[in-house]
């Protein structure tokens, strides 16, 4: 058992990586590869696995929970009433005209009017995981088919929950076929009456949201204290297993509740740390589910009727474009825009699955009537990619505007975005000096009291540990023009530093230092803007000594200044000789070495002077020189 | 006893012979405000109110500065820049200078002779320091003509005493009721007979 179990898990994992590196290499989408490789291990192909095919698509259904909470997370309040007007207006006018247009082609096909409208549900539906990959690859989140896009996969994110919680009432009530398949679930809802199914659904809904605030963010508050990183990750998945649980328990969709947790903890520091610890899950866990997708597709279905599914395939992604292409039209997008809108949401989606199983669960769909809408939902997502290409090569390219004309959004502030790592002593100076000049930054922080009281002082702060590439990319560095690290860990700015070096150059990185030594380090690595955090108070302390002996403070400023420099080119210059030290482990007797070298230098320059303006004594020397000569 | 206020500004008193001898002569003097506008600010950085409120105080405003390429120290004309605001020093009701003595008191390198048409500096003194001319009529005040020491790189240390107890004597002048109509439309302060050394 245990050796079957390994098996498997070999056998998926050697198929993703295979298919999905192929995949990759061709340009293709990686959801291509998933599926591909599940159709290759799937019972029709190679065979590796078959029944257990099922039981792997329930386990994998935990990615399509992770990225609808991980969506829910995206969606802050704020931003969501900012962006209300294209999400209900683009995405209610696509899922509304798609719906019947494909309401109206099933019925002609002559299909009960629940299956139709069941069908109709799934077809209205376009797949997130594919367009949002291929939208973020190429970099056109920021343009207005990106925008659009998003909304609109938005909307249908949304309103699947609605229809989730809609399916169950076509359900036929016979009661004997109904339990037949879910004796042993522990469903609560299918022993409700009608009526009560609706009002466990509200009642558990309200659950979450009062959990939300007063159970789970207290919770991570606590775990976060701890400091230990592993906790906080299992924090975040019991929150989505809890979840998922609560919502099976009752019966309706966990994707339901995952959507409605990441909504309710949107608001919360935790977000972008929760949102890069599950990443990498949620990923392989898409991957799995298409996987099994694509094991699932049953090609006996396909061989029996290849006219029929292919004609259907064909007429919904031809409903899908046209209701796409008039969206655009409704909302001005111009012609480019309007055709890779048209082109890239015009697929079934990665839900169709989720609604169509649990319609079939419900015996409102004939397994015929599913094993059908699967291979084509599996195929239209297939063709989706090869679609787009045909667009960007051939289409595009006659109409005279190119994909890559980039409209800026309407809010261009946000792309000079500043991020503030460490948000103690130092980091906040700089914090409240740039707000208070209206410079807002994002504040990322390893101290979770202190996040929390920012928080409430109305300061951006998020918690999480800055060096990881995933948070910092959910914190916006792509977008970001400045990275200031605050934090005295010389480990954090070199991690941090490396990052940037390699992927976003772009970026200016400006680090806090502790002393000369960790300054020397960072400028070996290639870093150039190091400020140490000792040098100008030593030196203002210093100069209130020397105005108190009684040194005009005029001139003292200018020292300062005058010194500053001249120690700055010499910790340039000196920076790389340091390297050369080969008794770093004697730390103490270099400083002192060193230490003594600069003051011997120190004094014999003397005073560091270099200008003679104003300066009469110098002129009158001068001009006793000349009058000798 | 008019009260005296002397705005003095030097980037490098520490090294000014001349200033120094002019500085200590008049600084302790009763009813003087001696104000070192570069110990003050050495970052540039104005306290405008607490300037604005000394000027309220005093009834004689004293520019006291070297003469360094035709004009005063950058951080004058900071002061003058931040601390003479308009709709209190200058403009339609503004009044808050109104009447009050302005002057300059100055230090020169180069000698009597270059500033003039036919020296090498071209123009008078006078009439390089039109611009403080202009800002004290502006303001309402009323200008007096320059108290110079010239050709401070030439001059002895006895010459230069001679200078500061010239000055002394004019804070004196300055501190009773001494007027534009007293100046007989001299070129210099140090020409008026008062201040002549017996």
């Amino acid at each position: 058992m245990t050796g079957s179990l390994l098996f498997q898990a070999i056998i998926f994992l050697a198929g993703a990586i295979i298919c999905v590196s192929i995949a990759k290499r061709l340009g293709l989408s990686s959801v291509i590869g998933y599926l591909l490789s599940g159709v290759l291990i799937g019972p029709y192909v190679l065979g590796f696995i078959g029944n257990e095919g099922e039981d792997i698509l329930h386990f994998a259904e935990f990615g399509v929970v992770m990225m609808l909470f991980l969506i829910g997370l995206e969606i802050e309040p704020k931003n969501f009433w900012n962006m209300r007007k294209t999400i209900i207006g683009m995405g209610g006018i696509q899922v509304g005209g798609t719906m019947l247009f494909s309401y109206f082609l099933f019925t002609l096909l002559g299909l009960e009017w629940k299956v139709a409208l069941v069908i109709s549900m799934a077809v209205a539906l376009s797949s997130t995981a594919i367009a949002m990959q291929t939208i973020k690859e190429k970099g056109l989140m920021k343009t207005t088919f990106g925008t659009s896009s998003f909304s609109i996969l938005l909307f249908q994110d949304i309103i699947v929950i609605f229809m989730l919680g809609f399916i169950p009432l076509l359900a036929n009530t016979d009661g004997s076929t109904s339990t037949e398949n879910h004796g042993n679930t522990n469903s609560l809802l299918e022993q409700l009456p009608l009526g009560f199914q609706t009002l466990a659904i509200l009642l558990s809904v309200i659950l979450i949201i009062v959990a939300g605030k007063f159970l789970i963010v207290p919770m991570l508050r606590k775990v976060a204290k701890t400091e230990v990183r592993e906790l906080l990750i299992a924090a975040a998945f019991l929150i989505v297993f809890g979840i998922s649980f609560l919502m099976e328990f009752v019966g309706i969709s966990p994707a339901l509740g995952a959507f409605l947790g990441g909504v309710v903890l949107s608001n919360s520091e935790f977000k972008h740390e929760l949102e890069s610890t599950l990443e990498p899950f949620k990923n392989l866990l898409l991957g799995l589910f298409f996987m099994a997708v694509g094991a699932s597709i049953n090609f006996i279905v396909i061989a029996n009727n290849p006219l029929k599914i292919g004609g259907l395939l064909i007429a919904i992604i031809l409903i899908k474009a046209l209701v796409l292409f008039i969206t655009g039209q409704i909302f001005k997008l111009k012609l480019d825009q309007k055709l890779l809108l048209t082109f890239s949401l015009a697929q079934i989606g990665e839900f169709a699955f989720v609604l169509l199983s649990f319609a079939s669960g419900l015996h409102i769909l004939e397994q015929d009537q599913m094993d059908m809408m699967l291979v084509i939902t599996a195929l239209s997502m297939s063709i989706t990619p090869i679609i787009s290409i045909i667009n960007e090569r051939f289409i595009l390219p006659k109409i005279g505007t190119k994909e890559s004309i980039k409209r800026p959004m309407d809010h261009i502030a946000k792309s000079q975005k500043i991020i503030l790592v460490g948000f103690g002593h130092f980091g906040s100076t700089i914090g409240r000096f740039l707000r208070s000049h209206g410079v807002e930054a994002t504040i990322l922080d390893h101290d979770s009291n202190r996040v929390d009281f920012l928080r409430k002082m109305g300061f951006e702060v998020y918690y999480g540990d800055a060096t990881r590439l995933d948070l910092l990319e959910s914190a916006g560095i792509a977008e970001a023009k400045i990275v200031i690290c605050a934090t005295n860990k010389i480990s954090v700015s070199k991690a941090i530093g490396k990052i940037i070096k390699d992927k976003y150059p772009h970026v200016e990185f400006m680090i806090r230092t502790k002393n000369r030594y960790d300054a020397y380090e960072l400028l070996n690595l290639g870093n150039e803007h190091v400020y140490r955090e000792s040098l100008e108070t030593s030196l203002t302390l210093a100069k209130d000594v020397l105005s108190k002996m009684g040194y005009r403070k005029y001139t003292l400023s200018k020292q300062v200044k005058n010194f500053i420099k001249y120690d700055e080119d010499s910790l340039r210059r000196l920076s790389s000789e340091a390297k050369d030290e080969e008794n770093y482990i004697f730390k103490a007797r270099i400083e002192l070495a060193q230490q003594e070298k600069f003051l011997n230098e120190d004094l014999k320059r003397g005073i560091v002077e270099y200008d003679k303006h104003w300066d009469s004594e110098f002129i009158r020397k001068s001009l006793k020189k000349v009058q000798k000569k | 006893m008019k009260k005296i206020l002397i705005l003095f500004s030097h980037p490098k008193y520490e090294k000014s012979r001349a200033n120094s001898i002019l500085v200590d002569q008049i600084k302790d003097k009763e009813g003087v405000t001696f104000i070192d506008l570069y110990e003050r600010y050495p970052d540039f950085h104005i306290d405008v109110p607490k300037e604005k409120e000394l000027l309220k105080e005093h009834d004689v405003i004293i520019w006291h500065h070297p003469f360094y390429w035709f004009s005063c120290p950058p951080l004058m004309k900071q002061w003058i820049d931040m601390v003479l605001e308009f709709g209190w020093a200058y403009g339609p009701n503004a009044d808050a200078l109104q009447d009050k003595i302005c002057l300059n008191v100055i230090t020169t390198g180069g000698s009597k002779e270059i500033y003039c048409s036919k020296g090498t500096n071209g123009f008078t003194v006078n009439q390089f320091l039109r611009p403080f001319e202009q800002t004290a009529n502006s303001c309402g005040m009323s200008y007096l003509p320059p108290f110079a020491v010239m050709g401070t790189h030439h001059l002895s240390k006895e010459a230069l005493a001679d200078y500061a107890n010239q000055y002394s004597k004019l804070i004196e002048l300055l501190q009773q009721d001494f007027t534009i109509e007293n100046c007989a439309e001299r070129f210099f302060l140090n020409d008026i007979p008062e201040l002549k050394t017996s």
